[in-house]
């Protein structure tokens, strides 16, 4: 889908050992499944179905997302920086689309 | 075994318009950097009709609030930046995109302030979807955008954010002024079987609940606003169409003559405000 886009906020810097707040947010239909179109066709579904993110190789959070999310999912979540390193972000589609951002933060 | 009750019923009706209060006067400072006004004094032509003029921000829940004062959480900022992919895009038998002519956005810095405005060349009172489909079929020659299809609303949006910060400034006088008294005779016509007008509920019941909701001014500031009902932007004309159909009315189009008229009327209420585009209502 060419409408979507994956947006990342993370600090560029933050403390050894600090706690920060990441936000995460990709534009995404979210289409249920739920749904007819005029002619009442059921629009097949097609969500975003887990979202993760991982910090040098290491599990942030892992998430198995449901069709009652609602579109353009959002996540804010908080993360300890142990050293500086790349947050790898990634959104997994139901039509095996594969979406990743990343984002490197240093310590200082 | 009567008093405490009283007591308790009592407290609770004290406590709920503090919340009002707290919600007016907040701030709303976006990124942390711009400041903009939600509440000004009146223009002059309003006659005394407002006490003073609020933004429909200062109406909203603080968590509604919230999602405007950072641009990482509105959610009407994923629609100015599809908005900047399709300024590029080339589109017509031209062979033009927006960025042929116009290098970059923020040259279109004040422009939603003064809009909806008076056009010389074509004689009418034209607004922002109007200048972008001039655009569209006669520089670009491609087919002119729906008033309210994605991505008219989507470059309303990033047109208008270039203004962000900018007293709302219409004017109303000159070749406007027949426009702006149509709007006006039709702010206050009652409408529908219901036989309310715009001002019934916007000018002598703001602030108070009509059911679940509560009312604001009406102010047109914010437009296009990213609406949590609908997910989506909406235009000043999707919630006069929505008010009026309220009333048990038959509406006007959006993009009609009329609406064009109102819209020009209800700006002209809010001059003084900061145009905050895209906002976020519920």
């Amino acid at each position: 889908m060419s409408d979507v886009k994956p947006r990342v906020r993370v600090p560029k810097t933050a403390s050894a050992g600090e706690t920060i707040t990441i936000k995460t947010l990709i534009s995404h239909r979210m289409e249920s499944g739920q749904r007819k179109d005029s002619d009442g066709n059921p629009i097949p579904r097609q969500i975003i179905n887990r979202f993760t993110c991982d910090f040098n190789g290491e599990n942030v959070i892992d998430v198995k997302m449901e069709p009652a999310i609602s579109t353009n999912p959002y996540f804010e979540f908080q993360a300890v920086v142990p050293a500086a390193g790349e947050f790898v972000f990634t959104w997994y589609d139901d039509n095996g689309e594969v979406y990743t951002e990343t984002k490197s933060i240093a310590i200082g | 075994m009567k008093k405490p009750i009283a007591g308790l019923a009592l407290a609770a009706a004290l406590a709920l318009p503090s919340v009002a209060v707290a919600d007016e006067d907040a701030k709303l400072i976006i990124n942390g950097e711009i400041e903009l006004v939600t509440e000004t004094e009146p223009a002059a032509h309003l006659d005394g009709a407002l006490r003073s003029v609020r933004s429909g921000w200062t109406f909203r829940t603080t968590e509604t609030q919230a999602l405007q004062m950072d641009d990482f959480d509105n959610p009407g900022m994923i629609f100015v930046d599809q908005a900047l992919d399709s300024f590029e895009t080339v589109d017509g038998a031209a062979g033009k995109s927006c960025a042929s002519c116009h290098e970059d956005p923020a040259e279109f810095e004040g422009l939603r302030a003064q809009l909806p405005k008076y056009n010389e060349e074509a004689g009418e009172v034209w607004t922002m979807e109007m200048y972008v489909n001039n655009c569209r079929t006669e520089r670009m020659e491609a087919e002119a955008w729906g008033w309210k299809s994605q991505p008219m609303l989507n470059m309303n949006a990033l047109i208008s954010l270039q203004s962000r910060g900018m007293p709302v400034n219409v004017a109303i006088d000159g070749p406007a002024q027949s426009v702006w008294e149509q709007g006006k005779e039709m702010y206050y016509t009652r409408y529908g079987q219901l036989e309310l007008s715009c001002a019934n509920c916007h000018e002598d019941n703001y602030d108070n609940y009509i059911r679940a909701d509560h009312l604001s001014q009406g102010q047109t500031n914010g437009f296009p606003v990213y609406r949590l009902k609908q997910a989506n932007l909406i235009t000043q004309h999707n919630r006069f169409r929505g008010c009026i159909r309220d009333t048990r009315a038959h509406t006007f189009a959006e993009g009609s003559p009329e609406f064009v008229a109102l819209e020009l009327y209800v700006a002209s209420r809010g001059n003084g405000l900061s145009v905050e585009a895209p906002s976020v209502r519920n």
